[in-house]
């Protein structure tokens, strides 16, 4: 065994109670750490996929329509024109076929789907609600948004006639699964559906509103053969919605909106739960290494004698140096493993206390192999950096002086 | 005339920057591989200083000190300290061992520091060490549980694993009762007669000092006396 490892476990066997008290300082600093970071990792992970869960990471629409001014004055004469802005139409994007096979080539989309969608009203009975159609092709559409993993009963459609409606509506309208339900869109078409499915994505207004129809029936009626008033899409960094949006904007020239732009609020929230749990951390190692400093600091006055024989033996002040090292370096390791452990245990603890009415996790709480192996390395690299002035003094005492200090 | 392990040669040391104290003024002093050398003198006389000195923990203010030959105003910190865990053994008054270690890992420590690692033959030759000064038995004890005499006892065992050619021993007998100090200093002296190692002794007692082959007496900093003695 090296001769500075030997000597500092040693020195550590020597002061048990110091140890044992940093190492549990330490311990309880890592399961800190931990169990903040898992729990801030779960809550931002849920809220993420709560959000994600009824939209597409960047939605892409037709550009505003703009009033055109017609002018019929002779030239050089000036005209004064007040351009009202006109109201918004369901419209299709202009060879929309063709952009999504384009953005379907993206290396950074993962997948691209085309919808059709406008306001409608859903009547049973005498019973009517206002609601928004959503004309899909199925099997991309659940890749974009995981709407067939929500469904409380029955299946998303299968055919032109069936819709799939939102939970809330149906209560609402007091349908279930085989009734019938007539869909009219504004522009006055109406068309008789058969409720296939009921979902349920944990937005309330989405659950109160959206009637999931097939594209086509979509596109008929709400007066849009063969169109596309949107192409939502799937990409593979969610982080990077913005960036996507900005560039399909660039290149296309149509509206890109991505999820961030439309949750701002919900990253700017994130973001500052981050930066605080950040400086947490940031606060808790720096009373990690005080704890291990003072420690280490007392150790080297206690042991001025021991170091004194030691160099007068002719142990190098580079090895002298390196005993304290290493003791910061052990303590830092053994906390790390009781600090882990503990983390580990708090969050097991936590995610059983945290149950909704059915006994589920409120959110998801787990504590990964590099969340670990992270919080181990920053309790380690603390360990050492706190003994690192506490060594250099070790290694600066002079032998003399110290064995004449006994 | 036989190896010098120690030569020094108007050695002076000088403490304080503004208030300059003289503790050693010229000291000229050659000591022979094998010799037992008593260093007497009063207290304040310079005998510490001139032991630190010798055991190269400090350097002189003037004057050429050798240490097997070679002069240590040549060596940076570094050799110095190569030097000294390879060429000289420390007993103290105190004995100073590590209160951490057990009796057998105190003794392999000198060993262990100079290859940078402990071994199963540093402790082998600690037992061996061990068993020269009767402590065999206790190898695996915890220092601060043994008696005075027995801590001594290991204290000399380290001293002398490496075999090292030039042994010192700041009062080795000044915290013991008359017999047990009789017991050590004899086991000083049986070393010192089996290994041909240099001893100096530093020590207040006429008795001790009369048992050595040499007395050198230092007082005010200077050597007044160094005569060697007829058994």
């Amino acid at each position: 065994m090296p001769i500075a490892v030997f000597l500092a476990l040693q020195f550590l066997r020597e002061g048990k109670a110091a140890s044992g008290l940093v190492v549990a300082a330490v311990g309880v600093g890592v399961s800190v750490i931990v169990f903040l970071s898992a729990l801030i990792s779960g809550l931002q992970t849920s809220l993420i996929e709560k959000t994600l869960g009824s939209q597409a990471h960047v939605v892409v629409r037709p550009p505003e329509e703009r009033a055109r001014a017609v002018r019929g004055s002779a030239e050089g004469e000036l005209v004064a024109s007040n351009e009202q802005r006109p109201a918004q139409r369901v419209r299709s994007i202009v060879g929309w076929q063709r952009i999504m096979s384009e953005l379907a080539a993206d290396p950074a989309v993962e997948v691209v789907t085309p919808v059709v969608s406008g306001p409608g009203f859903a009547v049973r009975g005498t019973a009517s609600k206002s609601v928004a159609v959503l004309g899909v092709d199925i099997s991309s559409y659940v890749r974009v948004v995981e709407i067939d993993d929500r469904l409380q009963a029955g299946t998303l459609p299968r055919s032109g006639a069936e819709a799939a409606i939102g939970s809330e509506l149906a209560a609402d309208l007091g349908i279930e699964l085989g009734d019938k339900l007539r869909l009219q869109a504004a522009g006055g078409r109406t068309e008789l559906f058969t409720v296939s499915g009921v979902f349920r994505l944990g937005n309330r207004e989405v659950d109160q509103r959206w009637v999931l129809v097939t594209l086509r029936s979509g596109q008929t009626l709400l007066d849009l053969v063969g169109g596309a008033s949107s192409l939502e899409l799937r990409i593979r960094e969610v982080f990077s919605a913005d960036r996507t949006a900005e560039y399909i904007v660039a290149r296309t020239g149509l509206v890109a909106e991505s999820w961030m732009s439309t949750n701002a609020e919900l990253l700017t929230a994130l973001r500052s739960q981050s930066a605080s749990s950040v400086l947490i951390q940031v606060f808790v190692v720096l009373a990690v290494s005080i704890g291990i400093a003072s420690v280490l600091v007392v150790s080297v006055v206690q042991k001025r004698r021991e170091i004194g024989i030691l160099r007068a033996m002719g142990l190098s002040r580079g090895r002298t140096t390196m005993v304290f090292l290493v003791q910061g370096g052990v303590l830092g390791l053994l906390g790390s493993v009781v600090g882990v452990s503990a983390g580990i245990a708090v969050a097991i603890a936590f995610r059983g206390a945290a149950v909704d009415a059915r006994g589920e996790p409120l959110f998801p709480i787990e504590v990964e192999p590099t969340l670990a192996l992270t919080s181990a390395a920053i309790a380690i690299a603390t360990g050492l950096v706190a003994a690192v002035l506490p060594a250099i003094r070790a290694g600066r005492l002079d032998p003399a002086v110290a064995i004449r200090h006994d | 005339m036989t190896d010098a392990v120690l030569d020094l040669q108007g050695v002076t040391k000088d403490f304080g920057d503004e208030v300059v104290t003289h503790v050693l003024k010229g000291i000229d002093l050659r000591i022979e591989a094998g010799e037992l050398t008593a260093l007497v003198g009063p207290s304040g006389s310079g005998k510490s200083t001139l032991l630190n000195l010798l055991g190269l923990l400090d350097r002189p203010t003037s004057g050429v000190l050798r240490v097997l030959g070679r002069d240590i105003a040549a060596l940076d910190d570094t050799g110095l300290t190569e030097l000294r865990g390879r060429s000289i053994g420390f007993v103290f008054q105190f004995h100073h061992l590590l209160p951490a270690l057990s009796a057998i890992q105190n003794v392999m420590l000198p060993l262990s520091i100079a290859q940078g690692r402990t071994t199963a033959e540093h402790r082998a030759l600690a037992l061996e060490g061990l068993r020269e000064v009767g402590l065999a038995e206790r190898a695996d004890e915890r220092t601060m549980r043994l008696s005075g005499g027995q801590q001594q006892r290991v204290a000399i065992a380290r001293a002398l694993i490496g075999r090292p050619p030039l042994v010192l021993a700041d009062e080795p007998t000044g915290n013991l009762d008359t017999a047990t100090a009789d017991e050590v200093f004899e086991l000083l002296r049986g070393f010192n007669r089996r290994a041909k190692m240099a001893f100096l002794i530093v020590t207040h007692s006429p008795e001790l000092a009369a048992r050595c082959d040499r007395i050198v007496t230092l007082v005010d900093g200077r050597i007044v006396e160094d005569r060697a003695v007829r058994h």
